[in-house]
């Protein structure tokens, strides 16, 4: 069966989408993606060291870009301009690659996504030709105005950046794939294999997650549970789940030929 | 002497050098890298051909691991 993720007119083969940071180091990553059969990463772009460490390992090296299809993203900026700079920035160094994640964060205690500047920085980014996945919070009406605006996936929180605490607010995320034509996809809060069977059953195109995978005692062990996960609730999801009932009046075995010592 | 920000350190250089050559010095020669300048892309094309302007701030970024 064909049941590919199609992002930007490109298929994927897998729905799970993992982040580069927080592993012990380039060989753990590449272990944990390996595991997690993802095709689409998400690297930072940062300040490159001067004058030191001329030699020190490069993720490009560890995570080829050939490989992998990169998604850049701008976590950790704060302001519309930031993020576009960023991305002007990824574009030049990936060589024109366009597909890009949009992140701009409200508060740095909450890492809450601060949805003004992001629709202001999707709307310039879009204008220039970028492909945006955009990180944004579960509102279903600012979800709909950045598919509007041309984002090529939305990608709604399902609980804060990091905090592991899963899917807590299923009926926003029904809102907005009742809204929205282009992919949905959850990007943070997933904290273990069962959040994200959780959102794909409910029906959303993919996950996208960070540590989930590298905060794990096992990264890779995880990233192998992430992979069954997503593809389990993804099933269950096109499979099509019973009707929830308090209770049923059909039991599964047959109620006829019961032994019985009540004579009838 | 010019002044240039780069990553926001300031740094001096007796005489304006090219951008193709500041990377020499930086020793980025052959590293995957992005360089902003004054807000601007410097398309890697135009490295030998741009010369650094005293006050120019620049910005140059790699890719890491990141969410």
């Amino acid at each position: 069966m064909n049941d590919n993720l199609i992002i930007a007119g490109k298929s994927y083969s897998s729905r799970l989408l993992v982040g580069t940071g927080k592993y012990k180091d380039f060989a753990e990553t590449r272990a944990a993606l390996d595991a997690s059969g993802t095709e689409i990463v998400t690297v930072a772009i940062r300040r490159t060291n001067l004058g030191q460490n001329a030699d020190e390992p490069n993720l490009l090296d560890a995570v080829p870009p050939s490989k992998f299809t990169y998604l850049p993203n701008t976590a950790g900026c704060y302001s519309a301009d930031d993020a576009v700079r960023t991305l002007r920035l990824a574009r030049e160094l990936l060589d024109g690659h366009s597909l890009v994640k949009l992140e701009v964060l409200g508060d740095p205690q909450s890492l809450y996504p601060n949805v003004v500047e992001t629709i202001a920085a999707a709307k310039t980014l879009v204008a220039e030709g970028f492909q945006v996945m955009v990180y944004t919070s579960d509102d279903p009406i600012i979800a709909k105005q950045l598919e509007d605006i041309g984002c090529v996936a939305i990608m709604p929180l399902a609980s804060l950046i990091g905090s592991g605490m899963g899917i807590l607010n299923p009926w926003n995320l029904q809102l907005i794939m009742e809204r929205v034509q282009v992919p949905v996809i959850v990007d943070a809060g997933v904290g273990t294999a069962s959040d994200a069977a959780i959102a794909m059953e409910l029906g959303c195109a993919g996950v996208l997650m960070n540590t989930a995978i590298a905060g794990a005692q096992n990264p890779v062990q995880m990233a192998s549970a992430m992979k069954k996960a997503t593809e389990a609730g993804r099933e269950a999801y096109l499979a099509g789940r019973m009707p929830k009932k308090l209770y049923s009046a059909s039991p599964s075995s047959p109620t006829a030929g019961v032994i019985s010592s009540v004579r009838g | 002497m010019i002044t240039v920000s780069i990553n926001g350190a300031a740094r001096q250089f007796p005489q304006p050098i090219s951008i193709a050559t500041l990377i020499e010095e930086l020793s980025l020669t052959g590293k995957r890298i992005a360089m902003e300048r004054n807000g601007e892309i410097v398309p890697r094309s135009t490295f030998t051909e741009q010369q650094l302007a005293d006050g120019d701030q620049l910005e140059v970024v790699v890719a890491v691991g990141g969410g």
